[in-house]
């Protein structure tokens, strides 16, 4: 049986990792390629990356990050972060990337999902959707969730799946940063009307919420970030956790 | 190991995670076959690929490169291992597109179809396990526990059940590996599979 994945997150600014990381075993905790590997040890499925660089020579950074990591790490990582035409795309899948996650730019032109998954494949294509919930309807927001459009949430889920993208990665606006747990109700009618497969992100703050996403929420992946920089939460005994619960996880 | 591994390089896979996962396993001598020499050179064959049928078979007759690997293949009896759409194209045609396979399989591949839509998830996507179909050389000492990152939407189907090594359950059973003589193809990436990815690697480099 195919098992739940745990992906997480490195938020990566001019070639190092933003957000505090606190490993006193790395030489440098501010390197995302030495982090990543260190996730991928301890048994991280799949790693994201995501570049908040905000230069003109955007894809020569995002390129080389790709290629560092590429080199290192032997587990699946997609790369996303201002990516936005076929030329970035084929850049960072020539530099060894797995999957690319496109966010705005696919909100501002949907035909790009479109003919991404036509020139690579739908494996390679992450749409992320960022939602908040405004007056009780679920909307997508774009530039980091802070600019809200008319855009509902499970018509556009349902839209980028016929577009193209192999998966989603859904970022709740709303429980991002509180640590009570992830957007369950929302992913789970999403993940039961799609056929591609749910990254949950956003909420994340003990083993339980995991167990939740997976089991109420339906999702096929949760991904975290501050979580496991801050060694809040360990993979390995989250996994072991997980398995205990229940949740079919690879353990070794 | 003196023994030359070629990937075979029409742009349609991802040849340095393969590259370099064949450096972790140790092998010194992996060159990345850009032209037919090369590959009529190589001791040992690498198909990665990822894409669509169509596409990969189209680029490896742009290349020109299907006599010279039939000629390695059927008559030298060189040993190749295919990578997930790479180990596709071992078949004989896809349910995916119109072009024929290399046929060096006697298989075909079909897309993943469930009694009720929106049952399992497409494209099976993730870390399976795998049932052992056939002792191989590929799986010496590998852990029975052995997990493998599959991404596809469309799986092979063998026609002679000899041909199948390994199997993995999405919804129900597939063919996750076959092996035909030298032809070896697995339709997971062991260059992103960890430890397990790693092994099977190195098994196909210095036992075959």
């Amino acid at each position: 049986m195919l098992t739940k994945r745990i992906i997480p997150c490195l938020d990566v600014k001019d070639g190092k990792t933003v957000k505090g990381v606190n490993f006193e075993n790395l030489r440098d905790a501010g390197d995302p390629v030495e982090l990543g590997a260190l996730y991928s040890q301890q048994g991280a499925d799949e790693l994201v990356f995501l570049d908040i660089t905000a230069t003109l020579e955007k894809r020569g950074t995002l390129v080389e990050l790709v290629r560092k990591v590429a080199a290192n790490i032997n587990i699946p990582f997609t790369i996303g972060g201002g990516i936005s035409s076929i030329e970035d795309v084929s850049a960072c899948l020539n530099a060894g990337a797995d999957k690319v996650s496109i966010n705005s730019s696919a909100v501002k032109n949907p035909a790009l999902i479109d003919s991404l998954a036509r020139e690579f494949g739908s494996q390679c294509i992450v749409v992320a959707i960022d939602t908040r919930n405004n007056q009780g309807i679920d909307l997508v927001h774009t530039h980091g969730g802070t600019k809200a459009t008319a855009i509902q949430t499970i018509p556009w889920a349902i839209e980028v799946q016929e577009r193209g993208a192999g998966e989603i990665l859904l970022t709740s606006m709303d429980h991002d940063g509180t640590k009570a747990g992830f957007a369950n109700v929302l992913t789970s009618s999403i993940s039961h009307r799609l056929q591609i497969p749910i990254i949950a992100s956003g909420g994340a703050g003990n083993m339980q919420h995991f167990v939740d996403v997976f089991t109420q929420g339906a999702a096929d992946a949760a991904l975290a970030a501050s979580i496991f920089h801050f060694k809040e939460i360990e993979i390995p005994t989250l996994k072991h956790w997980l398995a205990d619960q229940g949740v079919s996880v690879r353990t070794n | 190991m003196s023994d030359s591994i070629a990937l075979i390089d029409c742009g349609i896979g991802n040849i340095n995670s393969v590259k370099n996962m064949l450096q972790k396993a140790g092998v010194r001598n992996v060159q990345i076959s850009t032209s037919e020499k090369d590959i009529a050179e190589a001791d040992k064959l690498i198909l990665p690929g990822v894409g669509s049928f169509d596409y990969g078979m189209s680029k490896l007759k742009e290349y020109q490169w299907i006599e010279v690997l039939n000629d390695k293949v059927l008559k030298q009896k060189t040993p190749i291992l295919g990578i997930c759409l790479g180990a596709q194209l071992l078949t004989k045609s896809s349910e995916e597109g119109v072009l024929p396979g290399l046929g060096w399989i006697d298989a075909h591949t079909k897309r993943f179809k469930f009694e009720r839509d929106n049952e399992l998830k497409i494209p099976h996507m993730g870390w399976n396990e795998v049932i052992q179909a056939k002792k191989s050389k590929l799986l010496e000492n590998m852990d029975e526990e052995a997990r493998f990152y599959f991404i596809h939407s469309y799986h092979i189907v063998c026609n002679d059940p000899a041909d199948e090594l390994l199997k993995a359950v999405h919804g129900y059973e597939i063919t996750a590996a076959v092996e035909h003589e030298n032809v070896v193809g697995v339709q997971f990436h062991p260059e992103k599979s960890h430890k397990f990815g790693l092994k099977l690697l190195h098994n196909f480099v210095h036992n075959f």
